[in-house]
This record gives structure tokens, C-alpha cells and sequence, in this order.
């Protein structure tokens, strides 16, 4: 945890660092981190998958739940979580690996678009043991290539950063959300990209979120996305979803209603304006500046969602202690609630609950996350890396065919 | 600056939010409200723990809660000042 204790700035006058240490990809991206991953295509291809990262060191396997028989707009997300995952710039080489080659090769030729090394491997008519054989070889060479991989300096605007809180609690809206805020307003000037997203977990605050769309466009973008995903909600649900939003965490952490939530979500984006809406795993391409991103507003889906936009550094304000990582983008955790940043603190990275008892303002509290990010994407490792959380979560759309 | 035990958003806020552990029924609390840095006294009614909100003045049933300057919901069952506040007299107006 970083100690606040020696904090001797004044508010607002530290200077922003201009550059940070990264991996420069072949297509101009820089990556924080340096993985070589095995993808597979679909559930059944996992075992493989987790066979060669155990047989190749320098490795990850990111195995995930589904990928057979899907179809329409949930086929396509699928595609695109896939492809944005190996497309990544935290990702050096990818190894893509599937039951038949088809969609295998449909993923490594979209990933192959940046340049990296991508190599796409299919096991029927061969079997697992061959697959692995096979594959091995091939990720054994990726692995050293990768590893000759080294940082340089890289402009501050290559940072890409998406937010999302989780097990939030009324601490997350006083404190921790702000401070996020506060690091938007300070970075978003520097060129860097920034994404939040939890569509649902804006309920209650979707008109005032509306009005923060940079343009018409933009803003009638959003409201037709918020409004499509709460009629879904409003179709699905059985309850009036006092179990699911707020959750029994928000609630024990005395947030009362979703109106409640939303609202001290919503401190995450400080005063910026964002410039377009994200269809989920989309990747932006209106240049720097905040984007909001159609996601759930579960930890794991969105954040693998915004992994797969090409985001490559993560910031986390939790209340309650949600542990979530993510396997390609290091999820750097913050929390405000002092009882949380003692008995969780294995789990929590920057600690700002001095904002609650005022020793700390939030100008202080932004500078201390900064100072934290730059610290991540030059390679320190976050809490959630060190404990070798690693959540990748497909989303689905609804049931395969 | 310590000594503050609630901390409320916006000025137009009807509750505030605990900020130590606990407080206790009958306590005096020192209140700061973020958005103009006023400060405001009350005394509380119940145990209130940390994150949980305090009215800060009388609501009837069908009254709107107000925190950040916004709706957050509607009273369920009336509350007096220094009540907490929470699921048991507030729901939410969607879903």
C-alpha cells in the first residue's frame, strides 16, 4: 500500500510525468505488460490451452466458458472479444487455438493485423496430445522471443485506462469514485484514452450521464443504449432486483438503491465529457478522450470487455473489497473505506480513506493515483497480479442455437 | 480537520453519510457538507455504522431522497431527523 503519511504536495502541484516505461508493439500501440497468451476459440479448447501455458513458461492460458454454436450479435461479440484480447497492446504474442479451423483462423488473421507474431492451431483430426505437442513448440518461441522484449520511454498519451467499481459502497461516492474523477481530469488533456462503462449501474443517473455526451451524437447514442439495456432488465426481471442491484455488499455497505449507486458511479469520470458510445469490446477510434462502453456492470465481464477496446491499464475503486484482476490488463485497486483498506489490505493498492477523515483532499488523493498508475504501467505489479487473479469472463447475449 | 463524523454531498441533501465506524444513538455529530464546506450539527437517534446514511431533517412516507443534489429514491415508512436510513424506509423509483 502506498502511505499517505508522507505525502508533503500541495494540492494540484505535482507534475504530471510526461513519459512512462512501456512496450512498444508493431503497430504504435505500447503495451504495460508483456504477455504471450493461448487463446482458445471455445470452451472444449481449454484443456489444450492450460496444457501448453503448464508445458511453456512465460505463458498464460485464458480459458473462458463458450464459443460453440453461437450466433447473430452474440457470435460477433464473441469474435470481438476474442480479437481484441490478442490485438491488445499488453500482448506480445498470441497462440489461438480451437476445435476446428475456421473460426480459429477468422481470430489469428484479425489479430495478425498489428503485426504481432499470431499462430491459430485446430485439434480435430489431430487430438489434444498431438495439439499440445504441436503448440508448445511454437509458444516455446514466442515465449523467448518475448522475452527479449524491453520497456522504453513511451508519451503518457499511450496510456489507455478504463474504470469500473465494484462492491461499492457510500465510501466509493464520497471518496474513491471522486478520486478516480480526479485523475480523468487531470489526464484527459495529456491525450490519454479513458472508458467507463456498467450500463446498468447508471440507472437513476442515465439523463445527467446523457447530458455528458460531447456531442448530440454522442448523447443520443447513449440514451438509446441505456434504454435498450434497461428494457432488457425490465423484460428479464423477476423482482424488483433488490438481491442483484444494489448487491447484498452495496447494501451492507449502506447504499440503499440503484438511484444511490448510480450516482456515486457516475463520480468516476470527474468532469470530462465522453466522445462517443462503445458497443461492447469495441474498440475506440475517435481518437483520445473518454469513451463510454456498453457493458454489465459484474467486475470480470466489463473489464474484460474493455480489455478486449484495447485498454491497457485498469483503475478499480472498490468499498466493500471486490478482488478482482484480469489476466492482460493489470487492474490497479483503490478504496476509501478504512475497514476495507485494513482487513483487505493484500488486496488494495492505493488507499485513500484519509479522504473521509479529511487529512487527504481528493487534488491530493488524484495525485497519489497517478503517481500509482504511472508506477503499474512501468511494470510494478498490482496487488491482484501478485495473487495471480486472473478473471476472464466472455459476455453472452443470450442462449447458443 | 478531524472530528468529522458525517459527511454530506450537496447542500440540498436530506441525508448524510457516517464516516466513522459507528455513531451512537444520542450522539452529537459534526457534520461537513462537501459542496459549500459548511458545517452543520445533529444529533443522532439510532446506531448508524460506518457508510450507512442519517436523516438530516423529518421525511414522510413518499417523500424524495435527495444525495448528490439527486433523487435517489422515495420514502416507505416516515423518518425522523437523526433516523438511519436505509432499505428498511427507502426504495428505489425504478425497477
Amino acid at each position: 500500500m502506498y502511505m499517505f503519511t508522507t505525502l508533503k504536495l500541495k494540492s494540484g502541484k505535482m507534475e504530471i510525468p510526461k513519459t512512462f516505461l512501456g512496450y512498444k508493439r508493431e503497430d504504435g500501440r505500447t503495451g504495460t505488460r508483456n504477455h504471450v497468451i493461448i487463446l482458445p476459440v471455445d470452451d472444449i479448447s481449454n484443456a489444450c490451452a492450460e496444457a501448453v501455458a503448464n508445458n511453456i513458461k512465460g505463458t498464460i492460458a485464458l480459458p473462458h466458458s463458450y464459443g460453440r454454436l453461437q450466433f447473430g450479435a452474440d457470435l460477433e461479440l464473441h469474435f470481438r472479444t476474442m480479437i481484441g484480447t490478442g490485438k491488445n497492446p499488453n500482448v506480445a504474442a498470441v497462440i489461438v487455438i480451437g476445435i476446428e479451423p475456421k473460426w480459429t483462423k477468422r481470430i489469428v488473421d484479425a489479430i495478425a493485423t498489428t503485426g504481432k507474431p499470431v499462430e491459430g492451431f485446430s485439434i480435430e483430426g489431430v487430438g489434444d496430445i498431438d495439439t499440445i505437442a504441436k503448440v508448445s513448440k511454437k509458444a516455446q518461441e514466442f515465449s523467448i522471443w518475448a522475452s527479449e522484449k524491453q520497456r522504453e520511454e513511451r508519451p503518457i498519451s499511450d496510456l489507455w485506462i478504463s474504470v469500473k467499481c465494484g462492491e461499492s459502497d457510500t465510501t466509493s461516492g464520497l471518496a474513491s469514485n471522486p478520486t478516480v474523477g480526479n485523475l480523468m481530469d487531470k489526464l484527459e488533456p495529456l491525450g490519454v484514452h479513458l472508458c467507463f462503462g456498467e450500463t446498468s449501474e447508471l440507472t437513476g443517473a442515465e439523463t445527467v450521464c446523457e447530458k455528458r455526451g460531447k456531442t448530440p451524437e454522442a448523447q443520443e447514442k447513449f440514451r438509446k443504449t441505456w434504454s435498450s439495456y434497461n428494457d432488457f432488465i425490465l423484460k428479464e426481471a423477476t423482482d424488483d432486483l433488490s438481491e442483484s442491484q444494489p448487491t447484498a455488499g452495496n447494501i451492507a455497505g449502506g447504499l440503499t438503491t440503484i438511484e444511490e449507486k448510480a450516482f456515486g458511479n457516475f463520480q468516476k469520470i470527474g468532469g470530462c465529457k465522453f466522445i462517443d458510445v462503445l458497443e461492447p469490446a469495441e474498440e475506440p477510434t475517435k481518437g483520445p478522450g473518454l469513451y463510454f462502453m456498453d457493458t454489465s456492470s459484474a467486475a470480470a465481464e466489463c473489464v474484460t470487455l474493455q480489455a478486449a477496446g484495447g485498454f491497457n491499464l485498469h483503475l478499480f475503486p472498490t468499498g466493500q473489497g471486490n478482488i478482482i484482476g484480469n489476466p492482460i490488463e493489470p487492474v490497479v485497486k483503490l478504496t476509501a473505506n478504512p475497514l476495507t483498506a485494513r482487513t483487505m489490505s493484500e488486496h488494495i493498492d492505493v488507499d485513500v480513506s484519509k479522504i473521509l477523515s479529511r487529512e487527504m483532499n481528493l487534488d491530493e488523493a488524484g495525485d497519489e493515483l497517478i503517481k500509482a498508475t504511472i508506477r503499474v504501467a512501468n511494470g510494478r505489479l498490482t496487488c491482484a497480479e501478485a495473487l495471480g487473479h486472473r478473471e476472464f469472463v466472455m459476455t453472452k447475449l443470450y442462449r447458443s442455437a | 480537520m478531524a472530528g468529522t463524523d458525517i459527511i454530506i454531498h450537496d447542500e440540498k441533501d436530506n441525508v448524510g453519510v457516517v464516516v466513522i465506524e459507528k455513531i451512537t444513538p444520542k450522539q452529537d455529530c459534526d457534520c461537513w457538507i462537501m459542496e459549500n464546506d459548511k458545517s452543520v450539527k445533529i444529533q443522532s437517534m439510532d446506531e448508524i455504522p460506518l457508510g450507512h446514511k442519517i436523516a438530516m431533517t423529518d421525511l414522510n412516507e413518499g417523500d424524495t431522497i435527495l444525495k448528490y443534489g439527486h433523487d435517489i429514491g422515495k420514502v416507505v415508512k416516515s423518518i425522523k431527523k437523526g433516523e438511519h436510513v436505509h432499505v428498511h424506509n427507502v426504495k428505489t423509483k425504478k425497477w
